[in-house]
């Protein structure tokens, strides 16, 4: 416990690292999964064709593997996240905002944004055929229906689904530290090589720590289902 | 159309407009992967050395056999454990005895809820990092216990699902508890899990990936071979499709592999559902 409270910034300030990750790829997921759903249910088939191209490619690839490629791999073709480096500064040190957290950023984004497309799409299938049908007969085009009726309810139907994935991304943030962000993982992997005797105080420490994150977002979820629940 | 909920068949006006939001798409998407392939040209990615390694019969074994090999192998051996571990804990979850239910439900919401990587630098250390069988163990342990977890829910979902009255009728012959679940309820409830126990599948093999951090054997760490190799003048973007296709490759064949067996073994349209990535609420497995 003594290395908990002498270490008590810097594991702070790796877990910043982490909610920070969790929440811009959180974003980011949703709004390019809520774009690639609008696809694979919309009227274009190219389109439908595209997004079902990129689910299964991304689903069927190991996160490991989308990251190097944002990290490692994506700059060798120029395609380069010239990220303007933003410190922001905290009371437990300064969050570095780099191009190495921007690709990390981005594969995380990228990897869960299929998840995200799955669910939606599946929520959107759910939603009553009468629904649609009756939007269209009052003439809303399908940007229309997709917006202002099926949407609504498909994300109402999606939450739980929805808080599923997310908290995977939680949890996958992980992967950004094995590929050089300052996050939880890479911190604990830090103190174990250094305090080799006390393995499992940070072990347990660490993974209760992400216990608690995760019961926050299914708490968070839970909230929101009951407000949004048609009763 | 695809039956999609959204739409009724089109008129001959809306044909035609669809028709033409066909092409344009089409075109720009055609154009976002020739300007993607020129962009890569322009930057030599297709330069014949730097996909040397995959038409080299030395680099094209190291990936079949310390790639694909052995990520089957710890694929495989951690879904076996993670059976076992699931039924362990999917039986303790539904024991009558609360000294048995609590600690079996507190391990569950543990190892699902820790990120692997944690738990797998966690058993890398444990079995020490010296030594050249940990990495390896430390990723098929680390797996076991996060699969474990969440086909122990699947397991409990699969036991709900089946009907009541063959446990009645099985206690109304006179089986006893450990006999009913022995002969009655584990045989049902595996049927049912099966084509979602190969979909976890896919999540292990693609967990293994993982290994990275702790330098275990397999397709990722054949890869990181490959694309540090200076011989190859930095290669990572032939070596990140070529691998990122394996994996592709290999998870098709499981996700036909599971509709397979689902339709000769299980016989219904749809799939237990698991969450992908395992998260799965109690409250939200479906109880069919």
């Amino acid at each position: 416990m003594d290395l908990f409270w002498e270490h008590r910034e810097a594991i702070a300030l790796a877990f910043a690292y982490t909610v920070l990750l969790f929440v811009l790829a959180g974003i980011g997921s949703m709004i390019l999964g809520t774009v690639l759903a609008a696809m694979r249910v919309g009227p274009i088939p190219v389109l439908r064709w595209a997004g079902a191209g990129y689910v299964h490619i991304v689903r069927n690839t190991p996160l490991v593997i989308v990251i190097i490629f944002f990290r490692l791999a994506a700059p060798k073709i120029d395609l380069k996240f010239n990220f303007v480096d933003i410190v922001i500064p905290t009371a437990v040190g300064d969050i570095r905002l780099n191009n190495i957290f921007a690709a990390c950023v981005v594969g995380l984004t990228v990897y869960t944004a299929a998840f995200v497309c799955e669910a939606l799409r599946s929520g959107v299938n759910a939603v009553a055929l009468g629904q649609a049908e009756a939007a269209r007969a009052i003439g809303l085009p399908f940007a229309g229906v997709m917006t202002q009726v099926v949407l609504p309810q498909a994300f109402r139907a999606t939450i739980p689904p929805l808080a599923n994935v997310q908290i995977a991304l939680l949890k996958n943030t992980t992967v950004a530290g094995a590929l050089g962000v300052a996050e939880a993982f890479i911190r604990m992997r830090l103190l174990i090589k250094n305090n080799p005797a006390e393995l499992w105080t940070l072990f347990i420490g660490f993974a209760l720590i992400f216990v608690i994150l995760v019961e926050v977002v299914s708490f968070v979820a839970h909230r929101l289902e009951r407000r949004v629940r048609i009763t | 159309m695809s039956g999609s909920v959204l739409f009724d068949v089109p008129g001959p006006r809306a044909v035609a407009r669809q028709r033409v939001y066909t092409v344009a798409a089409a075109v720009l998407l055609a154009g976002a992967v020739a300007y993607a392939v020129i962009r890569l040209e322009q930057n030599g990615q297709f330069e014949y050395q730097k996909w040397e390694p995959f038409v080299s019969p030395v680099y094209i074994e190291a990936l079949l056999v310390d790639g694909v090999l052995e990520t089957l192998k710890m694929a495989f051996s951690a879904i076996l454990l993670a059976v076992g571990f699931g039924v362990l804990l999917g039986v303790g979850k539904l024991s009558e005895h609360w000294w048995v239910r609590r600690p079996s439900w507190a391990l569950v919401e543990f190892w699902r809820a820790v990120p692997v990587l944690l738990s797998m630098i966690f058993i890398w250390n444990l079995l020490g990092t010296d030594k050249e069988s940990s990495p390896y163990w430390a990723v098929v342990l680390a797996l076991m216990l996060y699969n474990g977890a969440v086909l122990a829910e699947v397991f409990r979902a699969g036991v709900n699902a089946v009907p009541k009255g063959q446990v009645e009728a099985a206690y109304a012959v006179g089986l006893r508890k450990t006999q009913v679940m022995l002969a009655i309820q584990l045989p049902q409830a595996v049927k049912i899990m099966l084509p979602a126990l190969i979909s976890q599948c896919v999540v292990a093999l693609k967990d293994t990936a993982l290994g990275y951090v702790v330098l275990a054997p397999g397709l990722t760490y054949v890869a990181r071979l490959i694309y540090s190799n200076a011989d190859f003048a930095q290669n990572q973007i032939p070596t990140v499709f070529v691998v990122a296709l394996i994996y592709i490759v290999l998870n098709l064949i499981l996700t036909a592999v599971a509709t397979w067996v689902q339709k000769k073994f299980v016989g219904e349209k749809k799939v237990l559902e698991v969450p992908m990535v395992g998260e799965a609420d109690p409250k939200q497995l479906p109880t069919l």
